[in-house]
């Protein structure tokens, strides 16, 4: 029983590229124009999901946060309880709840009508304008990286589950360079930052040596030395010379000045210079990956590792270079949560989850850089926008963890979107049930 | 009733002579999107007749088969059974209307005896409803149509145990008990010796002298000759023509591929020169760490291709991978131009001008997912001009990616279409541009040709002869005996991990059979060129005939 083939079949890298065409053409004024850089990042971005997948799959995941939003607000739901004689009551209840929810997270993330009034009359600041952007930049600027390092062990056919603990070990490192080396100020920085880059990729060393030389596999020896490091944070934050001496509770020494990443846009936002090295990070592996002999051998190794070896290709040697970058982007990761402008501190949870969200990041990415890039903007404006959310409204901020795994199931299940909003199933949303399959 | 056994309800006490059943197909259709894979298909299988349906790869035999199998449904056409129209949803609706098929892959549990393999899909219980299988009556079953038709086969054996032959064997007794009177082959001989297929050919005239039709499919133009009664050619899912056996083969492969192509690889005679490839006391073992290769010495002239023939799983494969450094060496040494290269890593040997087409073409071959342009520099793409330090050249790799597609004939949409995409011919293409693209001393194919359409075999033979011609020592290994025979100018037998004869390629193909088979027949035995001597001694002749 053979699948035929049909002869139309396109790569699976055309096929969003044509929905790009299609979705972008409108803008379009000559037939057959050169793509600015505009639209090439743009349609990286498209490309990086199906467009309608990706968009029909938000507007799902707010359809089912708004119906948690009215069963998670006591007021709301005991308008309900009369909803027969008196609809108008709960719907509008709702509705104003709903309304006033995601607006909060809209006002939190990318804009603030108010505060850009507020300016506009000469009574607040343009750094208000501009706070909602700088938050979601600051979430966003860690989930980056370990979105890319779970993405380029991907492509190189691993599977890093580990980039949490990458992450964990690269925030040790960098707070300990931070506060006990006495460096002059831009050295300091730049040599925290490797420390953070080293100890991740050391944490992603263990597991590459151990598939390559014994065939370990890495999703077990990642998952354990994510305890691992867990445990050594914990631990090693209540070491003498480590530990806060002013704080009775878990917490180290701060980072010294000289040793934070600066801020871009003065003290009022904490946007930082973590954002231009996760953008050149992003840019960095899309060159490694596409036009680099090193990366024809990680996506040589990742798509037929008999076929690399075959032409000569060191399969083991390619595994622990993969897993030691992977390790070091999310060591990157980890040294923004202290050197940037989150925490200047180690405390046990100081990492929160960037590296689990990493492993959605790239997913939602569909494992390109340029996609995770985009896919870590979305988390991050998610965060920045639930911070407000929560503020204003009282709507718990994890409700936006609910919506962030809501998008990404939809995200991986694109038969479901298609089927829920009667569309055809395409090719492309095969080949990314395929791709989801991979987890 | 003791000692009186019931006869089961299919009709095995009948006579011999059936009556048999008349298969037509009328203006069959079946698309895939927009590929017709058959269309407006023609057939009709006489009583009691061999009917041999052939085409290269991707002609839609198989297509056919699984629609006349009940496995698709036509989107035009009907399928007549002794001139009454059918309709079949699944395989078991055909086998009740009579007809049965042998698949070309095997759909036997390995772990499972002969009996329970036969009755599976099909089993009877006894006992009422604590249905217990009843094994007994299984293996009276089995022995029956065995004995009746002819096949004999051990009831009680267990798959994983048999020959391929003997499973291939079991299928068609599974067939045959669920009482079918047409018996689809869907390639049955690509995995057999040939005496094997000698064998099977015997069993096909026996199933038709009981009066059983047979369809059988097969690209091989000889063994149709042999058999069949009438030849229907199908050629990019139309029927081309109807043939009888007497049909020359050219004619035949002509009308397969809907041109003139050549079937005997042409070349001149050899002119070998130094010895390139040397071999000595090589012995390596498997995957599975069983010894795979016993002591093999060989050596391979400048100028000359040596052919390696073989059923497979004698030790050929880790004999072609521990030279290219795929799998570790025990003992002995493997010698190019005089340099010892066992030990090598795979690149180093590959750089040493070890040309190589893995014989498991996705597997090892090519990336599927990788375009065109990126396979051919598989092996190459960090040298100069593909690589410039760290970063890839990408015209380069596109310019030289275009010239080759032209050179070597790669039908591709553009240099940049995925790999999977292709025929297996020309991904097959692919791997033998890449490899021929650099300097070679020493060009090794393992099964150059296999799953690849009559066309392209002829174009990788004539590359393969081009090689030799410029002075390339060029080792073939194939389990294709005609392939050996056309290419080679010495052909090594190897039997369990050891060469037991260097011959002539005109050595007769019943002693190439033969030996194959582990048998050296006492001509060649007599004439002492076998054994660890013979890879000098049978050169030495070859040089003294050119």
């Amino acid at each position: 029983m053979t699948n035929p083939v049909p002869p139309t079949q396109r790569t699976p890298d055309n096929e969003p590229a044509a929905a790009v065409r299609t979705a972008i053409a409108p803008d379009q004024d000559g037939p057959e124009q050169p793509p600015s850089l505009g639209k090439l990042f743009l349609a990286n971005l498209w490309a990086a999901n199906s467009a309608t997948v990706t968009v029909l799959a938000l507007v799902l995941s707010m359809l089912i946060g708004a119906v948690l939003i009215v069963l998670s607000s006591p007021d709301v739901l005991a308008t309900f309880s009369y909803f027969t004689s008196r609809p108008g009551d709960a719907l509008s209840a709702s509705w104003e709840v709903i309304s006033d929810a995601y607006l909060n997270l809209f006002r939190g993330a990318i804009f603030d009508g108010e505060a850009f009034a507020a300016w506009q009359a000469g009574e607040g600041s343009w750094q208000r304008v501009l706070a909602p952007i700088s938050e979601t930049l600051t979430y966003s600027t860690p989930l980056v990286f370990t979105g890319l390092s779970v993405a380029l062990a991907f492509r190189g056919g691993l599977f890093n589950i580990g980039a949490q603990g990458q992450a964990i070990i690269g925030v040790i490192c960098a707070a300990l360079a931070g506060f006990l080396l006495p460096l002059p100020p831009v050295l300091h920085v730049v040599v925290a930052v490797l420390a953070g880059a080293l100890g991740g990729a050391l944490w992603g060393f263990i597991p590459g040596i151990l598939k390559a030389r014994a065939g370990a596999h890495e999703v077990i020896n990642t998952i354990m030395l994510n305890y691992v490091a867990t445990y050594f944070l914990a631990w090693i934050i209540l070491q003498n010379g480590v530990k806060s001496p002013d704080r009775a509770d878990a917490i180290s020494k701060p980072v010294d000045a000289s040793a934070q990443l600066p801020r871009l846009f003065g003290d009022d936002l904490r946007v930082h210079f973590g954002i231009i090295v996760a953008v050149l990070a992003t840019a960095a592996v899309a060159w490694l990956l596409e036009r680099s002999t090193l990366g024809f051998e990680m996506r040589a190794v990742g798509a037929n590792p008999s076929a690399a070896r075959t032409a000569g290709i060191s399969v083991g040697k390619t595994y622990v270079l993969l897993m030691v970058v992977a390790g070091a982007l999310a060591g990157l990761g980890g040294t923004n949560m202290v050197l940037g402008s989150t925490a200047s501190a180690l405390t046990p949870l100081v990492i929160a989850q960037i590296g689990f969200n990493g492993i959605l990041v790239a997913l939602l990415g569909r494992v390109k850089p340029w996609g995770v890039l985009a896919a870590a903007l979305l988390f991050g404006a998610l965060t920045a926008g639930g911070n407000r959310m929560q503020s204003y409204t009282g709507i718990s901020l994890e409700l936006v963890s609910v919506l962030q795994a809501l998008i990404v199931i939809f995200i991986a299940a694109p038969a479901l979107v298609k089927a829920l909003f009667g569309l055809r199933a395409a090719r492309a949303g095969r080949a990314q049930t395929k791709l989801a399959k991979g987890w | 009733m003791p000692g009186v056994e019931e006869l089961p309800s299919s009709d095995l006490t009948a006579p011999l002579q059936e009556v048999a059943l008349k298969l037509e197909l009328r203006g069959i259709t079946k698309r895939f999107g927009a590929l017709v894979a058959n269309d407006q298909i023609n057939l009709t299988v006489e009583p009691g007749e061999i009917h041999a349906l052939v085409g290269e790869n991707g002609a839609g035999k198989s297509t056919l088969m699984n629609v006349l199998y009940g496995l698709y449904q036509p989107d035009e056409g009907e399928i007549l059974v002794d001139d009454k129209p059918v309709h079949f949803t699944s395989p078991s609706d055909a086998i009740a209307a009579g007809i049965g098929m042998v698949h070309q892959h095997f759909m036997l549990v390995p772990v499972f005896t002969v009996a329970e393999n036969v009755m599976l899909g099909a089993e009877r219980t006894r006992g009422g409803i604590a249905g217990i299988l009843d094994r007994r009556r299984a293996r009276r079953e089995v022995a029956e149509v065995s004995e009746r038709y002819n096949l004999p086969v051990d009831p009680d054996a267990v798959i994983e145990d048999l020959p391929v032959g003997i499973q291939q064997r079991v299928e068609i007794v599974k067939a045959l008990t669920r009482d079918v009177d047409l018996l689809i082959l869907d390639e049955p001989t690509a995995v057999l010796t040939p005496q094997e297929t000698e064998e099977l050919l015997a069993v096909m005239r026996g199933l038709k002298e009981s009066g059983k039709s047979i369809v059988f499919i097969t690209h091989k133009l000889g063994e149709v000759k042999a058999i069949a009664d009438r030849i229907t050619v199908i050629r990019r899912g139309k029927t081309v023509g109807t043939a009888d056996p007497a049909t020359s083969r050219e004619e035949l492969a002509t009308l397969m591929v809907g041109r003139s192509v050549k079937l005997t690889v042409e070349k001149g005679p050899a002119t070998p020169r130094e010895p390139v490839l040397q071999i000595e006391g090589l012995v390596v073992d498997d995957d599975r760490r069983v010894r795979a290769v016993d002591g093999i010495d060989l050596t391979v002239r400048a100028g000359e291709v040596l052919g390696i023939a073989g059923v497979q799983g004698n030790g050929q494969t880790e004999l072609i991978k521990a030279i290219m450094g795929l799998q570790p060496v025990l003992a002995g040494s493997i010698s190019v131009a005089g340099e010892r290269i066992d030990g090598w890593s795979t690149k180093k040997v590959l750089g040493a001008g070890v040309g190589y087409v893995p014989e498991d073409r996705s597997a090892d071959g090519v990336v599927k997912e990788f375009s065109v342009a990126e396979n051919l520099i598989l092996d190459l793409y960090d040298r100069p001009p593909f690589a410039s330090g760290p970063a890839l050249n990408r015209d380069a790799i596109a310019g030289s990616a275009k010239e080759r597609v032209e050179q070597f004939d790669i039908r591709t949409s553009s240099p940049g279409a995925a790999v999977g995409t292709l025929s297996g011919g020309n991904q097959q293409k692919v791997i033998v541009a890449r490899e021929m693209s650099r300097p070679l001393k020493v060009f090794i194919a393992a099964q150059p040709t296999r799953g690849v359409d009559v066309g392209s075999i002829e174009f990788i033979h004539s590359r393969i002869i081009h090689e030799r011609d410029v002075g390339t020592a060029v080792l073939v290994v194939s389990s294709e005996l005609d392939e050996v025979v056309g290419l080679a100018d010495r052909i090594a037998v190897m039997y369990r991990g050891r060469i037991i004869a260097i011959v002539d390629p005109d050595t007769p193909r019943d002693q190439l059979g033969l030996l194959m088979a582990g048998i050296v027949p006492d001509e060649i035995a007599a004439r002492g060129d076998r054994g660890a001597y013979a890879g000098t001694a049978a050169s030495d002749a070859n040089e003294d005939k050119s």
